[in-house]
């Protein structure tokens, strides 16, 4: 099987076609735009904190499949989870993406997170998978809005 | 020649891609290579090898005769005149910048106005903004309709209406295909007394240029769009223009005469080409060129004319394919859309069975506002394509409607 058929698996296809909490938070108390130049990919996540645990979470934006459905298996993961918890699976989720942390050596918490572990054949796409979770720390952070590079797209 | 005999010169056709035979479709942003570039680029390293203009030995005299031969066939392409109006660069890019700043920066003053087209490359807004910000011009955009094609009236009332000192345009555009009118664009342009540049990274491997009888004033292109080696390109620049123009980047080779008290500077084009110069990589361009014009633009025009066409009508066939960019008249680039699919997620798709696609905004992110699209899949053509790689581009989609359910 090519790692893009893994890739496209259905879970990603679902969360892509209907994803989890898909919404504007009306009053929240952290938010951040992020923005992928290479795929023109938009969303913005939508946090509200009560002490040091993330009540909810949503986002809203367009983007590739793996972009929106890595947001919305984020916002499943994190959501009921103290913040410093969720900055550990930001980190292992990312160690995943570059090929740092093998999810089948176990010891994390990524439970169907790992699910993207594909992606990291795919360099270009790591952050389509990771621009979520970028946003997220990003709001975490109070940053006004996260990118993910420069400009990386000649001709 | 035949199109199986121009396939069987590229030897990473034979190579397959996860396991499925390669069908490259990103021309646009860079062609494979023919055998003929790959030999003599080995040739050169391996035993031709040597610096140019330190001629004191037979090597040296050797390279340097090879690498300046390569202007005469470049212009012999172009149409140029003369041999010396060709400047070697390290590609389009640096071309467009060695006008921004050279001639851009020594004639453009502040308050008169700098033409670009609505499709261009960033590299051909971007040198020009940066030269706005030094001399106080002003950047200004010829609008185009929503098929991708320059609104020529608005063009000729910014003409009147302002004074321009320049107007870049690209001949044929990387993100639409949309082949522009060169010809009454370049005359407009000097009725109104304003030079023109001519982007045609996207057009030398695809039709016949002619610099001198189109009078464009400067024209720029990549050698590794052109079947050649990466790293080098062409500014080609009217005789009495790149005269009075000053030097860019200062170093040796650039020079007539140097002490601590005063340079004086080497004539065009050696002015331009300050330091070693990518010497293989321009004599690989030679090569390329050579080997382009053995097939001939015309019967590269109607291979790929061929092929564009049977594109157009199998694309159709796609469930929910939108075209970006419809001009009549096209060269290269196919943009498209799906309904149910990000171009992103098409481009990695159709990878996985082996077709080579581009997916992004292509260096063209004011082309992308205007249609009010993110991105696009683009396929864009060599001439080494043929039909059986639309087939086989055209079954991939078909898979990427199956994987998204459309």
């Amino acid at each position: 099987m090519s790692y893009s058929s893994e890739l496209y698996q259905q879970v990603i296809l679902d969360h892509n076609k209907k994803p989890r909490n898909f919404r504007k938070l009306e009053d929240p108390t952290h938010i951040c735009p992020g923005h992928n130049p290479l795929c023109g990919d938009h969303l913005t996540i939508y946090l509200e904190i009560d002490g040091e645990t993330i009540q909810d979470v949503c986002f809203e934006g367009s983007g590739c499949a793996i972009s929106k459905a890595s947001a919305s298996m984020m916002t499943e993961a994190v959501k009921g989870k103290p913040v410093e918890e969720v900055r550990g699976i930001f980190s292992q989720f990312h160690d995943m993406l570059t090929g740092d942390m093998d999810p089948s050596s176990g010891g994390h918490q990524l439970g169907k997170l790992a699910i993207f572990e594909g992606v990291k054949e795919y360099s270009s796409r790591v952050k389509c998978a990771s621009l979520s979770w970028h946003a997220l720390v990003g709001a975490l952070n109070m940053q006004k809005e996260v990118c993910t590079e420069g400009e990386q797209d000649p001709s | 020649m035949k199109r199986e005999d121009i396939r069987s010169e590229f030897p990473e056709l034979n190579r397959r891609v996860h396991d499925h035979p390669l069908s490259y479709f990103d021309s646009g942003a860079t062609t494979l290579k023919p055998k003929a570039v790959c030999d003599g680029l080995r040739q050169f390293y391996g035993e031709d090898y040597a610096t140019i203009h330190r001629g004191a030995y037979l090597l040296s005299e050797k390279a340097t005769q090879s690498y300046e031969a390569v202007r005469g066939k470049v212009a012999g392409l172009i149409g140029a005149s003369k041999s010396t109006e060709i400047i070697f660069t390290s590609g389009t890019t640096d071309s467009i910048n060695l006008v921004a700043n050279t001639y851009g920066s020594s004639s453009i003053k502040s308050g008169q106005v700098i033409l670009v087209s609505a499709m261009e490359h960033h590299s051909n807004i971007v040198p020009w903004q940066m030269l706005c910000e030094r001399v106080g011009s002003v950047l200004k955009v010829i609008p185009m309709d929503d098929d991708g094609v320059l609104d020529q009236d608005a063009y000729q009332k910014l003409l009147i209406d302002n004074e321009v000192a320049l107007v870049a345009f690209n001949h044929v555009s990387n993100a639409l295909g949309t082949i522009n009118p060169v010809v009454p664009m370049v005359a407009l342009a000097h009725e109104h007394g304003a030079k023109v540049l001519v982007d045609g990274a996207q057009s030398v491997a695809h039709c016949s240029v002619d610099v001198k009888g189109w009078d464009v004033d400067f024209f720029a292109f990549s050698s590794h769009k052109l079947y050649g080696p990466t790293g080098c390109g062409v500014l080609y620049g009217k005789e009495d223009l790149l005269s009075s123009m000053p030097p860019w980047k200062g170093g040796g080779d650039m020079i007539y005469s140097v002490s601590f008290e005063k340079t004086s500077y080497a004539e065009p084009p050696a002015r331009f080409e300050a330091g070693t110069p990518p010497i293989a990589e321009v004599i690989g361009l030679g090569i390329a060129i050579d080997w382009l014009l053995s097939i001939g633009l015309k019967e590269v025009e109607a291979l790929e004319g061929e092929v564009q066409k049977y594109a157009l009508e199998k694309l159709m066939e796609v469930k929910g394919l939108r075209l970006i960019g419809k001009a009549p008249k096209r060269a290269g680039a196919i943009s498209f859309l799906l309904d149910e699919a990000h171009p992103h997620d098409i481009a990695t798709l159709v990878d996985s069975k082996g077709v080579a696609i581009r997916a992004g905004h292509h260096c063209a992110q004011p082309v992308m506002t205007r249609l009010g699209i993110p991105a696009t899949a683009r396929a864009s053509l060599g001439v080494y394509n043929n039909k059986e790689d639309v087939d086989r581009l055209v079954e991939a989609l078909h898979y990427v409607n199956k994987i998204f359910g459309a």
